[in-house]
């Protein structure tokens, strides 16, 4: 933590939530959570990485202003967004839209979970001679050198491998 | 006359740092044992005079002494002495010599590790020491901490109150022991890659140096996420902020290279993965160095850019990390993979652990990196908390559903349906509690009961295999008791962070789920109700500060039936330089939950006085925080176990009575 960090930070503090300055709400509390869903999600163009639900800066006060009037005048969320997006572009949006162009973003984690997925079944499917249990002299090998503490036993045992102190 | 001290200790240390990086080269190239002791000698001689310049700083900003530029800028005489010392790692060039100084003390601590065979000791050895050629050299030439002033100011600059705190003077020490932990894992593992030896023996060295960068890691970000949620008085305890960010990736690495070593250690599997993970983990750390300290992002927590650095730290980056990454290339393909497991079994589980985590990173870092990315062709944009709740949650409950079910598994062949049998009274009992949760709490909310149910699940789960670890119900209970402590301790620090991570996804998930807030502006006697309390104001005193004024309000809360549950002072404070504010949050910790007061700005003035009151009732928080400790804690009792196994290992010379039979 720099002590730059520090003062911007306190900057930070400054624009305190604002948009729970009762005065400005309004009146139907569905259409106000639908507001207020809107803000969170809309980026306050002046500050650093804020939602102008977030912000105290005049442009997040005059964009909470549109968005609910929009809202009481009856537009939907989509015409909403659109009406953002087409007056500031889609940097305005805090969570980008499923396109093509965003789909690297959006699509990445889960491509790696998928390959991660595929390789662990591919592996399941690769012929491989699964290895030899242990003959009888190895098993009491392997219990003689366990009951002298001097073990490589797995500790998050509990079943199938033998703790130390089992018996 | 120290400072000039301190700064030779620094060049000294850089050029022991290269001593240490040649003699270990040198000694495994010619097999000597003189040299590789040499190497190590320099080592420690580095962490001392690395310690010598640190403590030469610290002296400097004890005794105030502005003739230090870095003292100047960042401090100020009338700061208590705590923050005083911790402001000699609040500055970019503080921040820099406490990374050197942790790196050259894992690099002394390396040395003095006894048990790694020669080879790859001494290679480990040399390349922390290359680490430390580049790091400190860097600080030395590009970020001196210690250099002066020609013309001293009589006072220093900052008695930046937001920086005066507990929390945040510990949180640096911690997320550095943390992140630059892993560059001993990135050692050993450029070190296995080399010797050609990445096998279950390394992957026991490996652990726990992982565990206690883990730990640490845990630690720091706590410390970190809880000083956001008390001092920045929005209520939130995590904002996916770039820099919160930064500290996330690497901890979700060390978590999956946790895992995968055990594969590794147990198995002899996924040993190219493991190392490609040991890799990574210190790659992320110093990306996140990187982001924080070029200011390349922009983030609430930015600061002003400073592009010389910038570049010399990414060439730093891009050099450490293009050696690893090519050295894997290259060594990774002749690592053998022998074992075989069935697709029902705990290597499984603890591969979809790490292919979920690993997705996870993924998105955390793409959606940090993706202002940079969209600047590459022109355009402009980023994403904020709505991308990260929508591809991080659905993943991350994937890997919960099969988390309590990894430690039933038997090694290569588990049995599914046993275990599930096994689990069954867990999973019951934990879709019970969602559902009772549904059916109860309002508003009914997704995220609240799914993860209510996924975190009891955990701690059920969690219970489960512990009960059958100390054969509860099947030999006598005393003999139970006595298993407790006989058990490895590890698989308790298993336990515990399992329980703590669940505890963790409960408190999450109820706080997002339910959190309530409720805003109004009062005058003096009237109230506000806030879920089932009711909040009153009850006076607004004035009085000045040290070097502000504040208006300080005594806010009544009380509950359904009356009864105060506390009575509430948050302040605001406004600054006589410069006229800034800032709010001080009143928490009133009531069972799990907190109600979380902050009084805004004054909006009627006279005979009506009036006031913003805003107020948050953040239901089961406090476990967001304390199931991260609890993590912690069982890395370090895992921890605390491998030192034990160690002390046994050393070809059986005395068997401790910890680790006897319980008989």
């Amino acid at each position: 933590m720099s002590a730059q960090k520090l003062i911007c930070l306190l900057g930070a503090v400054l624009c305190l939530a604002a948009a729970g300055d009762p005065a400005d709400r309004l009146p139907n509390p569905a259409l106000e959570g639908r507001a207020r869903a809107l803000f969170q999600e809309t980026r306050c163009l002046v500050c650093q990485g804020e939602s102008i639900d977030d912000s105290e800066a005049p442009l997040a006060a005059d964009l909470r202003r549109v968005i609910r009037e929009r809202i009481a005048a009856g537009a939907s969320d989509g015409q909403v967004r659109a009406f953002l997006t087409a007056r500031y572009g889609e940097y305005v949006l805090f969570r980008p839209r499923f396109s093509w162009r965003n789909s690297v973003l959006w699509t990445a984690p889960f491509l790696v979970a998928l390959t991660g997925l595929v390789m662990l079944a591919a592996r399941r499917r690769r012929p491989g001679e699964d290895e030899p249990a242990l003959s009888a002299e190895e098993e009491s090998r392997l219990a003689a050198l366990q009951s002298t503490g001097d073990t490589l036993a797995p500790e998050l045992g509990s079943k199938n491998a033998p703790g130390l102190t089992e018996r | 006359m120290t400072a000039e001290l301190g700064a030779f200790a620094l060049i000294l240390a850089f050029c022991l740092s290269a001593t240490q990086a040649g003699a270990a080269f040198a000694a495994r190239i010619r097999r000597d044992r003189t040299l590789a002791g040499c190497a190590e000698g320099a080592a420690l001689a580095a962490f001392v005079a690395i310690g010598l310049g640190f403590a030469a700083l610290i002296w400097a900003f004890v005794t105030s002494d502005f003739s230090v530029i870095n003292v100047a800028q960042n401090s100020h005489t009338e700061k208590p002495l705590i923050y005083k010392i911790a402001g000699a790692w609040g500055s970019h060039e503080g921040s820099i010599l406490l990374w050197c100084f942790a790196l050259s003390g894992y690099g002394a601590a390396l040395a003095l590790a006894r048990r790694l065979p020669f080879g790859l000791k001494t290679l480990a050895v040399g390349v922390q020491g290359s680490l430390g050629v580049l790091f400190i050299g860097y600080m030395v030439f590009a970020s001196n901490p210690l250099m002066r002033l020609t013309d001293p100011p009589v006072e220093g600059r900052s008695l930046n109150p937001l920086l005066q705190d507990p929390a945040l003077a510990a949180h640096p020490p911690f997320l550095y022991a943390g992140y630059v932990g892993l560059s001993v894992v990135f050692s050993l593992a450029l070190a296995g890659l080399l010797e050609g030896r990445v096998d279950s023996a390394w992957a026991r060295w490996v652990r726990p140096w992982t565990l206690a960068a883990w730990g640490l890691l845990t630690v720091g970000i706590t410390l970190g996420s809880y000083w956001a949620y008390y001092e920045l008085g929005w209520g939130g305890w995590w904002f996916w902020d770039p820099v919160e960010n930064a500290s996330l990736m690497p901890w979700l690495m060390a978590t999956a290279l946790l895992h995968s070593a055990i594969v590794t250690e147990k198995r002899g599997a996924l040993a190219a993965w493991t190392s490609f993970l040991a890799i990574g983990a210190f790659t992320l750390s110093m990306l996140g160095a990187f982001l924080v300290r070029s200011g390349v992002l922009t983030s609430v927590h930015a600061f002003a850019v400073d592009p010389k650095r910038g570049t010399i730290l990414l060439a730093v980056l891009a050099l450490t990390a293009g050696t690893g990454f090519a050295l894997f290339a290259w060594r990774a393909p002749l690592l053998k993979d022998r074992a075989v497991f069935a697709p029902v079994s705990r290597e499984s589980a603890l591969v979809v652990n790490n292919i979920v985590l690993a997705a996870v990173t993924c998105a955390v870092l793409t959606g940090t990196l993706w202002p940079l990315m969209l600047e590459a062709f022109g355009r402009q944009g980023g994403v904020g908390p709505p991308y990260y709740d929508l591809v991080v949650g659905p993943l991350f409950a994937l890997a919960l559903l099969i988390l309590p079910a990894g430690p039933l598994l038997a090694w290569k062949r588990g049995d599914g349906l046993a275990t599930l049998r096994r689990l069954w009274p867990a999973a019951a009992l934990a879709a019970g509690a969602g559902l009772i949760t549904y059916a109860v709490v309002e508003p009914k909310r997704a995220i609240g009961v799914i993860g209510v149910g996924l975190g009891l699940w955990l701690v059920t789960g969690v219970v489960t295999e512990a009960a059958e670890r100390i054969n509860l119900g099947r030999i006598p209970l005393a003999a139970s008791a006595k298993r407790i402590t006989a058990v490895p301790r590890g698989g308790w620090g298993m336990s515990f962070a399992h329980a703590g991570l669940g505890l963790f996804v409960m408190g999450a998930a109820f706080q997002s789920g339910w959190k309530l807030e409720a805003d109004a502006v009062l005058g003096l006697g009237q109230g506000l109700n806030l879920g089932a309390y009711h909040l009153r104001l009850d006076r607004v005193g004035e009085g000045p500060g040290p070097n502000y004024d504040s208006e300080r309000a005594s806010i009544a809360v009380t509950d359904a039936a009356g009864r105060l549950v506390c009575q509430a002072r948050p302040e605001r404070r406004t600054y006589d330089v410069g006229g800034e504010t800032t709010s001080k949050v009143a928490l009133c910790p009531h069972g799990l939950d907190d109600l979380y007061v902050v009084i805004g700005d004054r909006r009627a003035r006279g005979a009506g006085s009036a006031w913003l009151v805003r107020s948050y009732l953040n239901p089961w928080i406090r476990l967001v925080f304390l199931g991260p400790i609890l993590m912690a804690l069982g890395g370090a009792l895992s921890l605390s176990d491998r030192r034990l196994r160690f002390a046994v290992g050393r070809r059986m010379a005395a068997p401790t009575p910890k680790m006897a039979p319980a008989e």
